[in-house]
């Protein structure tokens, strides 16, 4: 793999790997809010097993947006940002591969950490495989969402509040999504192929807007 | 024949006017030397000429260059930050903007030789000082080729004896027919022509 892209990629994947990076800190983080669940509800298996689904959707959700305002940012305040803008190479594809390395480094482990802790929360074993499902199939699109705010940050020159009031209302219809399709699976009556199509297609869409929008953002964002 | 021609530039940053009505030519195999007080708008015109900065008014042109790219494309910027990550080696953050920026020309190893940090290689470029910095932001001036450089403050934190190989580099640069664009205080150990800008202090 060699180019422009593939380069981007593998620097940012070895970046997040690397001490310091935070691919790790969003599992953690997902961890703690699914952890402190059962002590705020009470050991109702029932109501557990019911809401576990959706807590692991919001974990990760919050888990993915944590560390997502670093995505430009970070590149902006070393420079590097506008070395990257004066390259040949179209500025969405940079982003798209930004949040390709961004999505494999934060939000796979969120997809494989997904059934374990499920089991926290009394997920019954056939709906662990749903969770993961849609995790895996929604994930992309909060990367690619978020990639959105985190260029209106850097070019607002507005940290981190810009970011969540921005970035949560768009993410809503794909945990909605995400939830709603979760449940079709464990409990029905709905079947589980219309929200899933619909989460796949939230996720598609944000392949092809979200990158033309964040470098609308960063186009914007030069003085 | 390449030539960067301005037309009345005018650059405005944060509601203020930098610099007004600027003109100027720079031909291929000229070095010109950017001078002028504090403030005077000299960072600020490279940042306009590397397309990073938006012209108020007045016309910027490159003829003889490659029509389908844009006037930034055919520039290599070298701010005051040095656009590398502290986590990653010397090697790697040179091979990553070799890689991204298309390279085309001298090697890795030859560009960190040339610049005294070869021995720094497998370091993490956080451990770097000022200096070992600044040479390895000027290594991708070698690894990858572009006809017009545009150096803001390029000595800063140079010893003498890195001034000279980066004079030599320039030197080499503008003989084989490309352009270099300093925005300096000092002097840079070549023919340049100057281009003064903005008021006297």
């Amino acid at each position: 793999m060699t180019g422009p892209l593939a380069a981007i990629f593998r620097r940012d994947l070895t970046l997040a790997m690397r001490i310091g990076g935070g691919a790790m800190v969003g599992v953690v983080f997902f961890l703690a809010v699914v952890t402190i669940v059962p002590f705020g509800v009470g050991p109702d298996m029932n109501l557990l097993a019911r809401i576990g689904p959706a807590i692991l959707w919001i974990g990760a959700l919050l888990a993915t947006l944590l560390g997502l305002d670093r995505l430009f940012q970070a590149d902006a305040d070393d420079g590097s940002l506008d070395v990257m803008m004066m390259a040949p190479t179209p500025l969405p594809l940079v982003i798209a591969a930004k949040a390709a390395a961004h999505w494999l480094a934060t939000g796979l482990p969120l997809v494989a950490a997904a059934p374990l802790l499920g089991l926290f929360l009394n997920v019954p074993p056939e709906a662990m495989g749903a969770v993961a499902l849609t995790l895996a199939a929604g994930t992309p699109a909060l990367s690619l969402i978020g990639a959105v705010g985190a260029a209106l940050s850097v070019a607002l020159r507005r940290g981190g509040l810009l970011m969540a009031i921005l970035v949560l209302p768009l993410t809503i219809p794909v945990l909605i999504f995400g939830v709603a399709a979760t449940n079709a699976a464990i409990v029905g009556p709905l079947p589980f192929g219309q929200p899933f199509t619909i989460l796949v297609a939230l996720s598609l869409m944000s392949l092809v807007l979200g990158p033309i929008a964040a470098a609308a953002a960063l186009r914007f964002g030069l003085e | 024949m390449m030539r960067l021609t301005a037309h009345a530039l005018t650059c405005q940053r944060g509601g203020r006017i930098v610099f007004a009505d600027l003109s100027f030519s720079v031909a291929a195999g000229e070095a010109v030397q950017v001078t002028g007080p504090n403030g005077a708008g000299k960072s600020s015109l490279l940042r306009l000429v590397a397309g990073l900065v938006r012209i108020e008014s007045g016309r910027l042109a490159l003829e003889g260059g490659d029509a389908e790219a844009s006037i930034g494309e055919h520039c290599h910027y070298c701010g005051h930050q040095d656009a590398f990550k502290g986590s990653l080696t010397v090697a790697e953050n040179l091979a990553f903007w070799t890689a991204y920026l298309g390279g085309g020309g001298g090697s890795a190893e030859a560009a960190m030789e040339r610049l005294g940090i070869a021995h720094l290689a497998a370091l993490p470029a956080g451990y770097l000082s000022a200096g070992q910095r600044r040479r390895l932001a000027l290594a991708r001036l070698i690894t990858v080729a572009r006809p017009i450089w545009l150096l803001d403050e390029p000595t800063a934190a140079l010893d003498l004896a890195s001034q000279k190989v980066l004079a030599g580099i320039m030197a080499e640069h503008v003989a084989a027919g490309g352009v270099v664009m300093a925005a300096t205080h000092g002097p840079l150990g070549l023919p340049t022509r100057e281009l003064a800008i903005g008021r006297a202090a």
